[in-house]
């Protein structure tokens, strides 16, 4: 099996965050929440679980390596190609381990012209990051200390208390750029 | 029914008629389920498990239910469409995918009132004969996620979910699936391919029907969020008194998001029809900021085609049917009105712009979000939506050509009804209709034009977000 090769990979996706990650390791945790999961699905439709199983993932380690698509497929029975193809389309799915507190900024009509933009920027000032090196492959920027990381997040939906923001899974709504510092001192 | 108050400076404006948002920002209000049963909750699944599922569906056509997630297709012909002689299972899915930009409805109802759209999609569920469903939730709304879950699990408890629901013989279970931030999983086919467990990528029509080949091509219905909590609700007062609510063939309330430009942006529900847009934009909105005017409204989510507040439009307002001159501010809002004056009422996300805003910079916004999110599918979608977010990028740092607008102009409609899904036409509508309305704008702001124009200090501030599109548009 090349799964020297996987695991190549994936220490060079952590390399996008100084963050410390443990390595995979699946916990009992796992393994039942999993299980739990797959029962949502009929018998023979396994596959179905492959969102559920990658946010398990996700939640746990930050992101999601090539040893845990390989975990995935296995528990599904799928090739690791499936698991690894829904991976790279969905943007709620990163490959690249994101900071302790992960801001997602909506850049979208009613957001941008209630000022998200200047939002990322202060963001990004205040907390050290440099944004330049991102695209679309890679959208995530990480801070120096790995504390922070930041990326454009497409409609949040909730366009009437623009501009708005997720920190992990905490939603901030009628942020504006000023209240920037509040913001990150509620995480420090 | 018990006085409803409302939580201080939350209170509805006085041309709402709350029905679906009755329990949003209420005082006192949580919820749980025992809130929920304090106030009459779970009496429609009762009056409604002791009628013959088909009958039901009558109920819902007579009310004339559109679908509220954007196309406005008649609920109840929707459900009809399962086969009489199924053997296969049928799955009833909740689309809680709100991804729309200008949307915002459906997050209220699941963080605030779980319970009205749970009791909702059990009633739906004996009526189709479905006996699993599926919540699909956007990832984005986590919270939501874990506040339905835990309303499944009380309402299993309470017995409304799983074996035997209130005595009866149906059985039905609810699971909750995540979706993991693609625009795309709203429409209804990619959704199912994406619960499936593959990239959502739509499936053709025909044949690849929901309500005959749908999940595990099974017949499937496939429902917005608030279409379902109206359903608890025409169970409640029956479909003909609902049809009594706004006009006929534009029945029941729906609920308007308001953003952008207005002194109140927020979400209003109202009766369709009943209300016009400028009652809308400048009653319960506040009218527009201080010193601004307003210049451009998008009236149903960003695929919706843009409307200009200067014009004039020639249509037949219900319950007339002769086509007379009205000015933009008495459009009726209802879904056949919206979409006789050249747009569509779509997910009810009212975007407005107002006179600082430069169109260019609009249409880019829109662009980006439609290059992003396109699934890659079909060619002329996947290239043309790129093609032009970089056309419109390069015209907002003022780089473009006037001959880029008709590239601009000809991309569009080569997209346009060449794609699976209604995709192409939501992100080649915002171009089509911007080139209609604002063609002078954006050609004054093209290289050749751009001498003849100063920016103004505020349209200056706006150039400063471009370095970020340009910068995108060069990378691959």
């Amino acid at each position: 099996m090349s799964h020297s090769i996987l695991t190549e990979q994936v220490s060079s996706h952590q390399t996008s965050g100084t963050r410390h990650h443990d390595p995979f390791d699946v916990t009992e945790k796992i393994e039942q929440e999993a299980s739990l999961r797959i029962q949502q699905y009929p018998e023979d439709q396994k596959r179905s679980a492959v969102l559920p199983l990658l946010h398990i993932v996700q939640a746990e380690f930050g992101f999601i390596s090539s040893e845990a698509i390989e975990w995935v497929a296995a528990k599904l029975d799928l090739n690791p190609i499936k698991v690894e193809e829904v991976v790279t389309f969905y943007p709620g799915l990163r490959q690249h381990a994101p900071g302790k507190y992960h801001i997602r900024v909506c850049r979208t009509l009613s957001c941008a012209m209630g000022g998200s933009y200047e939002l990322m920027d202060k963001i990004c000032e205040l907390a050290g990051i440099d944004r330049s090196q991102s695209s679309h492959h890679n959208p995530i920027a990480v801070s120096p200390c790995g504390t922070w990381s930041v990326e454009f997040a497409e409609c949040l939906a909730s366009c009437g208390t623009a501009p708005v923001c997720l920190v992990n899974d905490d939603f901030h709504e009628n942020l504006p750029a000023a209240k920037v510092p509040q913001l990150l001192e509620n995480y420090r | 029914m018990a006085k409803v108050t409302y939580i201080k400076g939350k209170e509805p404006h006085q041309l709402e008629r709350r029905l679906i948002f009755r329990n949003v920002d209420r005082q006192g209000w949580n919820p749980s389920i025992s809130r929920y049963l304090s106030d009459g909750g779970y009496k429609a699944l009762r009056k409604a498990l002791k009628k013959k599922p088909g009958e039901i569906t009558e109920e819902v056509k007579r009310s004339g239910l559109r679908g509220r997630g954007g196309a406005g297709f008649p609920t109840g012909v929707k459900w009809g469409f399962i086969q009489p002689g199924n053997k296969k299972p049928v799955y009833l899915i909740c689309n809680c995918d709100e991804s729309e930009p200008g949307t915002f409805k459906d997050r209220y109802i699941v963080h605030q009132d779980p319970h009205q759209l749970i009791e909702g999609m059990v009633i739906s569920c004996f009526a189709v004969g479905a006996e699993i469903a599926y919540i699909y939730i956007r990832e984005e709304f986590p919270e939501a996620a874990r506040i339905v879950e835990n309303a499944i699990k009380e309402a299993k408890k309470e017995g409304f979910l799983g074996k035997n629901i209130c005595g009866t013989k149906f059985n039905c279970e609810f699971h909750v699936h995540r979706g993991a931030g693609a625009y795309i999983c709203g429409e209804e086919t990619g959704l199912i391919e994406s619960l499936e467990g593959k990239r959502p990528y739509p499936r053709i029509k025909p044949p690849y029907f929901p309500a005959a080949m749908g999940l595990y091509m099974c017949p499937t219905i496939v429902n917005n969020v608030e279409t379902l909590c109206h359903v608890k609700h025409i169970m409640e007062m029956g479909g003909e008194k609902y049809s009594d609510i706004g006009m006929p063939r534009n029945t029941g309330t729906r609920i308007l998001c308001v953003s952008g430009d207005v002194q109140k942006p927020g979400y209003y529900e109202v009766e369709v029809g009943k209300m016009t847009m400028g009652e809308l934009l400048n009653d319960v909105c506040g009218g527009p900021l201080k010193g601004r005017k307003f210049k451009a409204v998008i009236p149903g989510g960003s695929s919706a085609k843009i409307l200009r507040c200067s014009d004039t439009y020639n249509v037949a307002c219900p319950p007339e049917t002769e086509k007379q001159e009205i000015s933009f501010e008495e459009i009726p809002l209802d879904f056949d009105t919206m979409a006789a004056c050249g747009s569509m009422a779509g997910s009810g996300g009212v975007i407005v712009m107002d006179d600082s805003r430069r169109m260019s910079w609009v249409l880019n916004n829109i662009n980006e979000f439609y290059a992003h999110e396109s699934c890659g599918q079909c060619t002329p979608c996947r290239e043309g939506s790129t093609w032009m977010k970089k056309i419109t990028a390069r015209l907002v740092a003022g780089q473009a050509s006037p001959d880029d607008l008709d590239t601009l102009e000809s991309v569009a409609y080569q997209i346009d009804g060449r794609t699976i899904c209604a995709f192409g036409e939501a992100c080649a509508w915002p171009v089509e209709s911007m080139l209609d309305k604002f063609r002078d704008e954006l050609l004054a702001e093209t290289v050749e034009g751009n001498a003849q124009s100063a920016l103004n200090a505020e349209q200056e501030a706006q150039r400063r977000y471009l370095k970020d599109a340009v910068a995108c548009a060069d990378k691959p």
